[in-house]
């Protein structure tokens, strides 16, 4: 059986496309949350000083070590080591997956003094504080699902790369899911400023 | 290589200089939270974005490769990036010029 005809610059170019709507999607609720800074500034300064910036910090320094193993994997593959672009795709999933689990204590630590989406302790909340957490919550839940879609998404490429689907001369996989974990850690460069460090 | 495949080889990054994307990334990281200890006003949120944005484009053109990419996949960024400026641009203009009590 000949192999498939590829076109790497195609599959590159739609995920491209794919990455362009989804900053158009988190740039919506990036001016929502902008549009209610600018009326609520105050409010939105003393709600995020409710948020721990160190545990957001350490987040943020998880996500950029986890893009780094995921940058490495690529250069694993296409230099030939396939072993070792394992091993880089472990310790990415490894660190998405405590990206998550950080995110989750963070969450019911919120949840267990009655703040979570909807709840009456968010709406007894000052009315730019409400916000600010309903903000929160929307855009850090959104953003975690991609993390969770992220984890998905690379265990069925080390599944491919396992079963020897996913080579040096064909790595359009490998580089699309890394593409979109990418992005995943740049907009989590953005919310970790604007939720964490306003205060 | 197949026919028809006029691709050219794709620009292999060594491991030495995505480790210091990641060290630039790690220190603006510790950057951003130190200025945001100091009051500075509306300007610790100025600062958090450019901050930001500079961290952005670090991981866009290393992490994502985006340097070594054509103009196409170039001047499509550009693009979705002038669509959020006329959108938040527009936004703003519309939140700026409202008469008080019109919100």
């Amino acid at each position: 059986m000949p192999e498939p005809r590829r076109d790497q610059a195609g599959a590159k170019l739609g995920m491209w496309l794919f990455l362009y709507s989804e900053m158009v999607l988190f740039g919506g609720l990036f001016l929502l949350y902008a549009a209610y800074l600018h009326r609520y500034q105050p409010e939105f300064h003393r709600a995020a000083q409710g948020l721990d910036a160190l545990l957001g910090g350490i987040n943020t320094v998880v996500l950029i070590t986890s893009s780094l193993f995921m940058a490495l994997s690529l250069t694993a593959l296409q230099t030939g080591q396939p072993g070792r672009c394992l091993g880089m795709l472990a310790l990415t999933v490894l660190l998405g997956a405590s990206f998550l689990v950080n995110k989750a204590l963070e969450w019911g630590e919120k949840f267990q003094h009655g703040i979570y989406p909807g709840s009456p302790g968010v709406l007894a909340l000052p009315p730019g504080e409400g916000t600010f957490y309903s903000l929160y919550f929307a855009l850090t839940g959104l953003h975690g699902l991609h993390v969770l879609v992220g984890v998905v998404l690379l265990g069925v490429v080390m599944l491919m790369l396992w079963r020897g689907r996913l080579r040096q001369d064909h790595p359009a996989l490998l580089e699309n899911a890394g593409l979109y974990w990418h992005l995943v850690d740049l907009i989590w460069l953005f919310l970790f400023p604007l939720f964490y460090l306003i205060t | 290589m197949d026919p028809g495949d006029n691709q050219p080889a794709p620009r292999i990054l060594s491991s030495r200089l995505l480790t210091a994307v990641w060290a630039a990334l790690a220190c603006l990281t510790g950057l951003t939270m130190l200025l945001a200890s100091i009051d500075l006003g509306f300007y610790n949120v100025l600062a958090a974005l450019a901050i930001a944005t500079a961290k952005a484009l670090l991981v866009i053109a290393f992490f994502m490769h985006l340097k070594y990419e054509g103009r196409l996949l170039k001047g499509l960024l550009f693009l979705a990036f002038v669509l959020l400026a006329i959108f938040i641009g527009l936004t703003f203009l519309d939140l700026a010029f409202r008469a008080p009590g019109q919100s």
